[in-house]
């Protein structure tokens, strides 16, 4: 079992980052993903800065994924993804149909996100058949709806052409707007947002009246209120899920890198937080804990 | 410009054709469409009727499959399309690659739109579903007047929009939400925040809502409480309590009509298979003036107010908005 770092999901600026990424170098994280998945406004990194840390993190021997956005509304984003198919270098992970039809038409593999509707083994197939080479399954999806898929025939002579990943730690991503929820919370419109979401690196926490936390707003994505753990279920992924993704938090990342490879085979499993939850992959509500 | 209406039942499929609707959508009787509600939609006996209905009276009918096939009954999926197929719907509405790639092979002759649940938002991802021949697309409520008009000039393909109804706020069929409170999603169950996981509670004259547990909202006695759809609750942010995501609200377009026929949008959808047959009368009569309207006379082209207020009185907590097609509300 190999682990990955996701993309940052929130905005944080570029001297965080890269202090950020010279950790990643130093750590033992096997596959890293680069590049902004929100929002094109946010701009303190931009396509050039991205190419020189997954090189930087190419030669400390990380495996490097681009990966691109979910919502793409405009032409200039169009641009922007434009730059990461054509990167000449990386393989690139799509968030959007978009992105698979631009890696398609230049005969490019891919890693399908999990903001790529794939439910069954048949639109699983297809995909490998356009060049998919490793699929992260919808986040809303369970461990047995993962074993139910790769059971089947159909998926019988392509196992060895793609990796399964599972995003396993960190606020789930679950939605993705036209509207930016985080200058809404500040009374701005998205157009005069002023990059506000800067100022929360770790999204803005939306609670229920009676004090249940229930989101996260990211700009136009909302997450989940519950932290995402997988870190007990490692030992029931086994022939299932080739790679587990940790999404980077604003602290305790690596920390918790070193719980779940502690506990790959069960032998060091961890007390989770009330804060944290893992239904989704037990069949369950995603806020729950099973 | 076709009127394409909503219909979960027989009395409103017939409501919508006779008050001016060019088309109805409908779903089957079971998860594989995205309004998954008991008492709803239609099994193989009554998609028979109302494909025989809709063509007597020279319309076409729509049948949704636009949920995402399961793993261990695929076939579920490849039966409905079969069964719409037999039936003789004129269109399919697929989002599902599996299904759109199996409906394209088995059934050529059959149109194929690509539902909202796929979220095309731009033109390369129009340009992916195009290898599976379909015909049109219909645009996720996510897209500003601008970002629409740009893909009705570049994409040479008929787009469909939402005109009117309950606004879905975020990109349909990658909003995951509905699952992470009660574990079924439009995407998984053809549902969103399911009526099951719903509950009332009077608490001292307040009246709550939840969803599986979770508080939606607080209702003074003199406001009027709305089916607590997860994205429309009242939570707290820092210090404020707010719909934090979006007001009960309906989506009204009328204002956007003479643009959108300007545009050559093909198709107005008006949402609401869950309505009554009088809810879908009303929708149908008014949306049918506005377009005679601007058909016959683009440049004088006037809202009525008598439209607006009976699209007022049709909506949700009788606010509408332009939601997105404006890029204030973004």
């Amino acid at each position: 079992m190999q682990f990955s770092l996701g993309p940052v999901l929130y905005f944080w600026p570029k001297a965080q980052m890269l202090e950020f990424y010279r950790q990643v170098a130093d750590s033992d994280i096997d596959i890293v993903y680069l590049g902004e998945t929100v929002c094109s406004k946010r701009r303190e990194l931009k396509f050039d800065d991205y190419m020189a840390l997954a090189q930087m993190l190419r030669e400390a021997g990380k495996q490097v994924c681009l990966s691109s956005m979910t919502l793409y509304e405009a032409p200039g984003e169009l641009r922007e993804l434009r730059k990461y198919v054509d990167n000449g270098e990386f393989l690139v992970e799509a968030n959007d149909v978009g992105a698979i039809s631009m890696l398609q038409q230049q005969s490019l593999p891919f890693v399908a996100g999990a903001a790529i509707n794939c439910y069954n083994q048949h639109t699983l197939r297809q995909l490998v058949g356009m060049g998919l080479t490793r699929w992260v399954m919808p986040v809303e999806l369970s461990g047995h709806w993962l074993s139910e898929v790769l059971q089947q025939s159909l998926i019988g002579d392509i196992r060895d052409c793609f990796s399964t990943e599972v995003f396993g730690f960190g606020h789930l991503p679950l939605a993705w707007s036209g509207r930016c929820f985080t200058a809404r919370s500040e009374n701005r419109s998205k157009d005069q947002c002023e990059l506000c979401c800067i100022n929360y690196p770790q999204g803005r926490e939306v609670k229920s009246q009676d004090g249940t936390q229930v989101f996260v707003l990211n700009g136009i994505q909302t997450q989940s209120g519950q932290r995402y753990n997988l870190v007990n279920q490692l030992n029931t992924m086994q022939g299932l899920v080739d790679i587990v993704r940790l999404s980077p938090q604003l602290s305790g990342t690596f920390d918790w890198l070193a719980k779940f490879k502690a506990n790959i085979n069960g032998k060091a499993p961890q007390p989770l937080p009330a804060t944290d939850s893992n239904g989704y992959w037990l069949n369950l509500a995603g806020m729950a804990t099973g | 410009m076709e009127l394409l209406c909503p219909a979960g039942s027989m009395p409103a499929l017939k409501a919508a054709i006779e008050h001016g609707a060019d088309a109805v959508y409908i779903g089957l009787k079971d998860d594989t469409n995205a309004r998954h509600f008991a008492g709803l939609n239609f099994d193989q006996a009554k998609l028979k009727d109302a494909a025989r209905f809709v063509h007597q009276h020279g319309k076409k009918l729509h049948v949704a499959i636009n949920t995402f096939a399961h793993p261990n009954n695929y076939q579920r999926w490849q039966q409905a399309v079969d069964m719409a197929a037999d039936a003789g719907a004129d269109v399919l509405i697929l989002a599902d690659i599996a299904v759109l790639a199996y409906a394209a092979a088995r059934y050529p002759k059959i149109e194929r739109h690509l539902s909202v649940q796929a979220s095309a938002t731009n033109a390369p991802a129009i340009d992916f579903y195009r290898q599976f021949g379909i015909s049109r697309v219909v645009l996720p409520r996510v897209l500003s007047m601008q970002q629409v008009r740009a893909l009705a000039r570049s994409c040479e393909i008929d787009l469909e929009v939402f005109a009117f109804g309950s606004l879905c706020i975020m990109a349909e069929g990658r909003c995951y939400l509905s699952s992470y409170m009660t574990g079924q999603s439009p995407n998984t169950a053809g549902a969103c925040s399911p009526a099951a996981f719903v509950q009332w509670q009077d608490n001292k004259g307040t009246l709550e809502s939840r969803l599986n547990g979770i508080l939606i909202d607080r209702f003074a006695p003199n406001e009027t409480a709305g089916y607590p759809t997860l994205c429309k609750g009242r939570f707290s942010v820092g210090n404020d309590t707010y719909h934090a995501l979006e007001e009960p609200t309906s989506l009204n377009t009328l204002d956007l009509l003479p643009e959108l026929y300007a545009e050559g949008i093909k198709s107005l959808k008006i949402e609401g298979r869950q309505r009554s047959p009088a809810y879908v009368a009303q929708i149908t009569k008014v949306w049918r003036a506005a377009i005679d309207a601007v058909m016959s006379t683009p440049e004088r082209f006037n809202v009525q107010p008598q439209w607006q207020q009976v699209l007022a009185g049709l909506s949700e907590g009788s606010q509408t908005t332009l939601g997105a097609y404006h890029r204030k509300w973004k």
